[in-house]
């Protein structure tokens, strides 16, 4: 995923990759410091009959503490990586959100109107929008996933899935 | 030939029709999951786990490492008609495969990738066979401290081998750990790193982890290369299988030599995507026609195709032996075994004799088949690829939520998958590795355990790890591992001023 040199030279901004490896050195040290926090709750030390709950984590934390600290200071100092190098563009990344958040929205929804119905609208939604099917297609589409899944699982293997807060479909008695 | 009349009574496990059936739909649905962008063996075994809770062990691993030989297959089709490689072990095929098909030759190119992929599989098999009941026997004497000295060694070979910035790597696979951590403590009972949030007390599923950072994770970054699929047709018809079968043992020495190299990445955590381009980069200075490869070579398809299949497939024996997977998919297949309740390690030779053989024979019935539905069914498979993927995207992420729902039947789950797929996007833009996290997660507790009981042995001196010639071998092997990139980057550092003072 290296960027070709013309790309780079474009003046079309994003998210540098320095920005990048900083927050996720961050965030991992974050991760570090609540792993260190309870362990020495749980008493890192040996205890009566050996060791504590919180030996093994401890260890674990500081060296994740550690690794994100050295990570944190190659991403901002260091020479290897070339300064202004972008880790994602502004137009990828709009793509890349055009996914995330109406799965985030789909599963929002999974927890409401339950998985099944929840997979035909995103499905059908996906398919309108971003897709530019008609209307007809992407909902032929959205339901036919749903309808395979549902007979797949609860009628087939009989795995229960989650039909959600309000269960839209509790007239098929499953 | 204890180990053969064994063999034989595994092929009469495997061999009933309902677990012939099964191996046939394993295959497919493993060279579809290998053919689709975001679904790869470890998330699509990890998806369609759930549904095997209810069959016979034996019958269930059938099943699911079909799918996994199905998709190792699967691969190499996108990589030679659509220069689109399926999975990561598949890249290297790319090189050569995909010119050939643009030359017209992509029936020779995916006979000879679908034929070699098979001859490594063979002879990965082969060595399992007789192999693994060695290492398993060897292993009946370990007590915690080798086992842990084995932990240590494995995540060590990550951070020797791997080509990432160490520290990385170690940061990587340290959250694996503390992921693992989190909820009650095995041995004290207490409830770890949930911050009251009682919902956490399960734990982190590394099956979820699994299907977020390489389902949705993978889908996200497809996304943003704005995937545009402008494939080349295929067809196979049985005489340019036979014409091209003849030309292939041309290459035997590449054959061999892929094989070995896979074989050793396949038993230590390399896997299959580096030995595949070792493989490849190898054949290229071996061979006489070194110099043309990239433009359409058979043999620049031979080598990385035996050695991701050898790698792929040796990736079993840790994981059947002693219990520890060799890549991120023996991982989700070693989770299976704690599922439907057989404790894998050396024990399961002993104790699981049907399960273990029934195993290893389906690996040679499996592969068998697989080659035949591949050599028959290409372009069925291709057709896949033409779906667009503003339809494919989304039926994938329902899939993984669906999958990642009936792990524990749980709802925050499925939200847990939408973190790992952000973070699995992030770690691999930023060439943080996923595998070590991924295994870290899998074997965290039993490292954990290990650990703490050897601890408990020698009352908290670490000097157990070296108290004899086999645990201490081990220990210091992993420590050269540790130490392998500091040792690498100083002698790098000696060469440069040679080569500038040269040149």
């Amino acid at each position: 995923m290296s960027d070709t040199p013309e790309r780079s030279a474009e003046p079309a901004g994003g998210i540098t990759t320095r920005s990048a490896e900083i927050a996720v050195a961050v965030v991992l040290f974050g991760i570090a410091s609540l792993v260190i926090y309870d362990s020495a709750r749980l008493g890192f030390r040996w205890g009566a009959e050996g060791p504590g709950a919180g030996y093994f984590p401890f260890y674990i934390g500081v060296i994740i503490a550690v690794s994100s600290i050295v990570n944190l200071v190659q991403a901002a100092f260091g020479r290897s990586r070339v300064r202004g190098a972008i880790f994602v563009q502004w137009q990828p990344l709009r793509q890349v959100l055009s996914v995330l958040l109406p799965a985030a929205v789909f599963v929002l929804g999974i927890q409401v109107i339950g998985i099944y119905v929840a997979s035909a609208i995103y499905i059908a939604g996906f398919m309108l929008w971003l897709g530019k099917y008609g209307w007809f297609k992407s909902a032929v589409v959205g339901f036919a996933v749903a309808a395979v899944s549902f007979v797949t699982f609860e009628v087939w293997f009989q795995v229960p899935l989650y039909k959600g807060a309000f269960d839209p479909l509790a007239f098929l008695g499953y | 030939m204890e180990d053969i009349s064994a063999l034989m009574h595994g092929f009469a496990v495997a061999l009933t029709p309902f677990n012939l059936l099964l191996m046939f739909i394993g295959v497919s649905l493993g060279v579809i999951i290998g053919v689709l962008p975001g679904l790869g063996g470890a998330n699509g075994i990890a998806i369609l786990l759930p549904l095997t809770f209810s069959m016979p062990p034996t019958s269930a691993i059938i099943m699911l490492s079909c799918i996994y030989w199905g998709a190792l297959f699967g691969g190499a089709i996108t990589s030679i008609l659509f220069n689109i490689p399926g999975e990561p072990w598949s890249v290297a095929t790319t090189f050569d495969g995909y010119p050939m098909a643009q030359q017209g030759r992509a029936a020779e190119a995916l006979t000879a990738a679908f034929t070699s992929s098979f001859v490594g599989a063979l002879v990965a098999v082969i060595m399992i066979t007789f192999l693994a009941p060695l290492v398993a026997r060897f292993a009946l004497q370990f007590g915690p401290p080798e086992f842990f000295a084995v932990y240590f060694l494995t995540f060590c070979s990550f951070i020797g081998m791997g080509k990432e910035p160490p520290f990385k790597i170690l940061a990587s696979m340290m959250l694996g750990f503390a992921l693992a951590a989190v909820g009650i403590d095995t041995v004290t009972g207490q409830l770890r790193l949930i911050f009251g949030w009682h919902e956490l007390m399960r734990g982190f599923d590394f099956l979820i982890a699994v299907i977020g950072l390489f389902g949705v994770g993978e889908i996200l970054l497809s996304m943003e290369e704005g995937l545009a699929f402008s494939g080349r047709a295929a067809k196979i018809n049985s005489k340019i299988v036979l014409e091209t079968w003849k030309k292939l043992p041309r290459y035997w020495a590449t054959s061999i030599r892929s094989c070995l190299i896979g074989c050793w990445l396949g038993i230590t955590p390399g896997g299959a995507t580096p030995a595949s381009f070792m493989s490849y980069g190898v054949a290229k200075r071996m061979s006489p026609d070194g110099q043309k490869f990239g433009t359409g070579q058979l043999e620049g398809v031979v080598a990385p195709e035996t050695a991701a299949h050898a790698a792929g497939t040796s990736a079993l024996l840790p994981m059947l032996a002693l219990g520890i997977p060799g890549s991120p998919t023996a991982a989700v297949l070693l989770g299976g075994l704690l599922i439907w309740g057989l404790q894998p390690g050396p024990l399961l030779f002993i104790e699981q004799r049907d399960f273990v053989w029934g195993l290893i024979a389906s690996m040679y019935l499996g592969n068998i088949a697989g080659l035949i539905m591949v050599l028959t069914c290409v372009p069925l498979f291709a057709a896949i690829l033409r779906v667009p993927f503003s339809i494919i995207a989304p039926v994938i992420i329902v899939i993984c939520s669906i999958g990642a729902y009936t792990v524990h039947n749980a709802m925050l789950d499925i939200w847990f998958m939408l973190l790992f797929g952000v973070a699995g996007y992030a770690f691999k833009k930023l060439s943080y590795p996923l595998a070590p996290l991924v295994l870290a997660l899998v074997l965290g507790d039993r490292a954990e355990d290990a650990f703490r009981q050897s601890m408990l042995m020698s009352q908290g001196h670490v000097q157990i790890f070296f108290a004899n010639w086999l645990v201490g071998s081990m220990t210091a092997l992993g420590i050269v591992m540790l130490l392998w990139p500091l040792f690498s980057r100083w002698r790098e550092r000696a060469r440069k001023p040679a080569a500038a003072a040269a040149g």
